[in-house]
């Protein structure tokens, strides 16, 4: 880790405190002149007016030189820390964030692919802002760093975790029904474990397998839960063979999950919704005949 | 109450001397101080509509995860509560209800320069307002895409986007209408003597923010006319795979949007003007200094709208020029809240309800302000952009400036027009308990954002409950505030004490004809011998 790196944090932070102080002083000081005069020209005490003061020039001038100096400060210092946002360092690991409603993929140089943004402590990430579909934002609090996901527009954000250890991600540009779930973590390591990582697949916990990887990398699981919780969509656990209400054309019926069922709703999700649930899932086209057998196998594993 | 309280109006009122009789004598009424008062509960009415819409987005987020309703039915909630607060209500609010009731009488004119005109505003207002109803209703239901309509989501989404886009188009008329009728009237209208340097400061507010509505506005029908282009037609203007650029929406819907801001500020701005000399019975401090600072402000205001945009993808140049003149545009406001505090220097302070709003206005557009500067430093804007901070920063110089000088401007110009006036010491309870349930409503908000937490969030991480629990309970407590405000006012304004035509000591020219005003306002025409705040030429003690 290069110790002269400014990591985007320690770059934005000084800028806050310098506004926030000079504010405060500000606030605490009109404040108290206002409160001040109240008590002390208040019509009980102060019957008449003392004064019919319309204006001083000099006082004119001197409010306004001072504000005009105060905030040039304040946009110099804030432009000199943008532009510490602004400029990638030269080694920095590139990783592509692709974001559609409502989840993220992040792909690495090799072709791995994962739900979470994994990240070496200590190392620049740049990271690649890609959009499927509508606006979306690249948040991660801690490091201060924040970029929207345009379509048809290259966007990029770098940072660096000088810690290791889980940092949220969110998405900050309203994208419909799911945009508040539409969350994951920065998952900081150390150089070492970061690269048996990226090397290997996934680690072997259960479920692993292609239909999975087929459900992370297509965004399914932003939506739909592996593990029974109510997200934006149905959970997946315990789907295969489950009757389902559904709405079909505007009435409703009962349908059993089943091949024909799932392709039909990855195709064409729009034709049977789930009561109960939002007509909010866009299709998936591209997905091959071969493919949804991954997912149908995996979720039919998927007690 | 007693039957003396039901004495109608001394006749020769605006209140009875009509041609018509009933309903008709109000929504056909040329009258400007008529139509003030349908503009006033028209849009007191949405606002009220928009505070239910609040509490409720407020309950949802009480806690974590579902508590209320469903993330679609949250979605388009907050959808409506921006759309109904910002263009049924704040917007039109101040021209429309006090800019119509006092504007007119303060320049010693017998009505605006085009009365019909002005009719037809409100009913385009009104036409507008109900297409926006209707847009809830039907459909594919709510819009869900905030108030902001932006591209792509506002293209794909199945609500009812076009229908309500079209309503806000109606009511963008109605406001441009009212923009050339407020300039007209202010150059063509004044009294003999009202020359431009005796101008009350509300009316200069007013002028300030017509032309605003004049230059800016049509930018904004254009845009929605834009989106309903895309909606139906497909045009693919905001379309990348088409050649469009969804950037340019949100340059275009900035362009009148942010200026829409000072549209919502600068009248307010004007009321507090007003306000604090009469209440420190003494001239505004630096009358000049806060004219050239509204103009300035609806000058500069017009060129910052990128502000909006700097973590869009929009380039570093932009972001740079676009800062610098948030930067500028800081100094006219800083400038106009140094003269509000010296003109309370050597005065003689009366803390009734108008004051207290007007004191409040002043602490809390500081606060508004100054957390400004946070959002227009490039820096430490990109981590609070999107985040309940900028929630937080703009309820406070919409609410907390607009909101709280709307509520002075009701305590201080009503009982004029009513002949009646409110209880002071529930007036002043009210009061107390809106700042108080306000300032924790949105301060922990701000403090949310800070911590990270995204706006327009139905969801949201445990570590951020404790706050959205706070907030929460201040929305309860203002609301509290609220309802004793509504009742204390509207009560005295029916069965309250009777008011004679100068209650507070005021110098400007609504105070020295008969209340309730007469339909003609002035028995002859005026001749003005003094300035607006010079209470010794006026002849008060």
């Amino acid at each position: 880790m290069d110790p002269n790196l400014l990591t985007t944090t320690r770059a934005v932070d000084p800028v806050f405190m310098f506004i926030f102080g000079i504010s405060l002083v500000l606030l605490v000081g009109i404040t108290a002149t206002m409160v001040g005069f109240v008590i002390r020209y208040r019509r009980s005490r102060s019957p008449e007016p003392t004064s019919q003061a319309a204006g001083n020039i000099w006082l004119e001038i001197v409010w306004t030189a001072l504000p005009t100096i105060i905030v040039m400060a304040m946009f110099y210092y804030g432009w000199a820390g943008y532009l510490a946002l602004r400029n990638v360092p030269k080694d920095a690991l590139e990783v592509t964030a692709t974001a559609r409603m409502w989840s993220w993929t992040f792909t690495y140089a090799n072709g791995k692919t994962s739900p979470k943004l994994y990240v070496p402590v200590g190392k620049p990430v740049l990271v690649n802002l890609v959009s499927t579909d509508v606006l979306h934002g690249f948040y991660i609090p801690a490091f201060r760093v924040k970029r929207d996901v345009v379509p048809g527009m290259k966007n990029h954000v770098w940072f660096m975790a000088d810690k290791p250890g889980p940092y949220d991600l969110f998405c900050s540009v309203y994208c419909g029904t799911g945009h508040s779930a539409m969350i994951t973590t920065v998952e900081a390591v150390s150089e070492a474990e970061f690269q048996t990582w990226l090397a290997g697949r996934e680690e072997g916990e259960k479920g692993t397998g292609r239909g999975r990887e087929l459900l992370e990398k297509n965004g399914c699981l932003g939506c739909h839960s592996l593990d029974g919780t109510r997200k934006v969509g149905p959970t997946f656990k315990g789907i295969w063979g489950r009757n389902v209400t559904v709405v079909t054309g505007g009435a409703e019926r009962t349908a059993t999950v089943d091949v024909a069922y799932l392709k039909r709703s990855l195709r064409e999700p729009a034709a049977d919704v789930v009561t109960g649930y939002p007509p909010v899932m866009p299709p998936y086209p591209a997905l091959s005949d071969k493919e949804i057998g991954d997912i149908v196998d995996f979720l039919k594993e998927l007690k | 109450m007693e039957p003396t309280d039901l004495t109608p109006p001394p006749a020769g009122s605006f209140w009875n001397d009509t041609g018509r009789s009933g309903i008709t004598s109000w929504i056909f009424s040329t009258d400007h101080k008529r139509i003030g008062l349908l503009y006033f509960y028209s849009v007191f009415g949405f606002f009220l509509v928009g505070v239910l819409l609040g509490l409720l987005i407020r309950i949802e987020l009480m806690a974590p995860g579902r508590t209320i309703m469903g993330p679609q039915a949250y979605n388009a909630l907050f959808t409506v509560h921006g759309v109904v607060m910002v263009f049924l209500f704040i917007i039109p609010g101040f021209q429309g209800s006090f800019g119509n009731l006092v504007m007119p009488i303060q320049i010693g004119a017998r009505d605006v320069a085009f009365p019909r005109l002005n009719l037809f505003s409100w009913w385009l207002y009104m036409a507008g307002a109900v297409i926006i109803l209707t847009s809830l209703f039907t459909g594919g239901g709510p819009p869900d895409t905030g108030w902001t309509f932006y591209v792509p989501f506002s293209e794909r989404t199945g609500t009812n986007v076009s229908l309500a886009v079209f309503g806000v188009f109606i009511v963008g008329f109605s406001s441009i209408i009212t923009g050339v009728n407020f300039v007209t009237t202010i150059h063509r209208l004044r009294a003999e003597g009202m020359t431009w340097g005796r101008l009350p400061l509300f009316v200069w507010s007013l002028y300030a923010t017509a032309w605003v509505q004049i230059l800016a506005t049509p930018i904004l029908g254009i845009t929605l006319v834009l989106i309903m282009a895309e909606r139906i037609l497909g045009t693919g203007l905001f379309d990348p795979s088409r050649g469009g650029d969804p950037l340019m929406y949100q340059h275009l819907f900035w362009i009148y949007s942010h200026p829409a801001v000072y549209i919502m500020i600068l009248p307010a701005m004007g009321v507090i003007s007003d306000i604090i000399p009469v209440f420190a019975r003494k001239p505004i401090f630096g009358y000049r200094m806060i004219v050239f600072s509204s103009l300035a402000i609806a000058a500069a205001g017009s060129l910052v709208w990128g502000h909006h945009m700097f973590t869009s993808g929009m380039s570093d140049i932009a972001i740079l020029v676009f800062s610098f003149l948030t930067f500028i545009v800081a100094i006219p406001s800083a400038i106009k809240v140094f003269n509000w505090v010296s003109t309370l220097y050597r005065g003689s302070i009366s803390l009734e309800a108008p004051m207290l709003f007007a004191l409040s206005f002043i602490l809390l557009f500081s606060i508004g302000g100054l957390t400004g500067l946070i959002l227009g430093a490039a820096a430490t804007d990109i981590h609070v952009h999107d985040t309940h901070f900028v929630v937080g920063h703009f309820h406070y110089v919409i609410f907390g400036g607009s909101g709280f000088a709307f509520f002075g401007a009701m305590h201080y110009w009503l009982p004029k027009f009513y002949g009646r006036r409110y209880a002071e010491k529930p007036a002043v309870i009210a009061w107390a308990l809106m700042f108080v349930g306000f300032n924790i409503l949105y301060f922990s908000m701000m403090v949310l954002g800070l911590k990270g937490m995204p706006r327009r969030y139905y969801d949201y991480l445990p570590e951020f409950a404790p706050l959205n629990l706070t907030s929460t309970i201040g929305s309860w407590i203002l609301a509290a505030g609220l309802v004793l405000l509504l009742v204390n006012l509207f009560r005295g304004l029916r069965h309250g004490e009777r008011v004679g035509s100068n209650p507070w000591g005021g110098a400007t020219l609504e105070w020295s004809i008969p209340t309730p005003p007469p339909t003609e306002n002035f028995a002859e025409e005026p001749v003005v011998t003094h300035g607006p705040y010079d209470f010794r030429g006026a002849g008060i003690p």
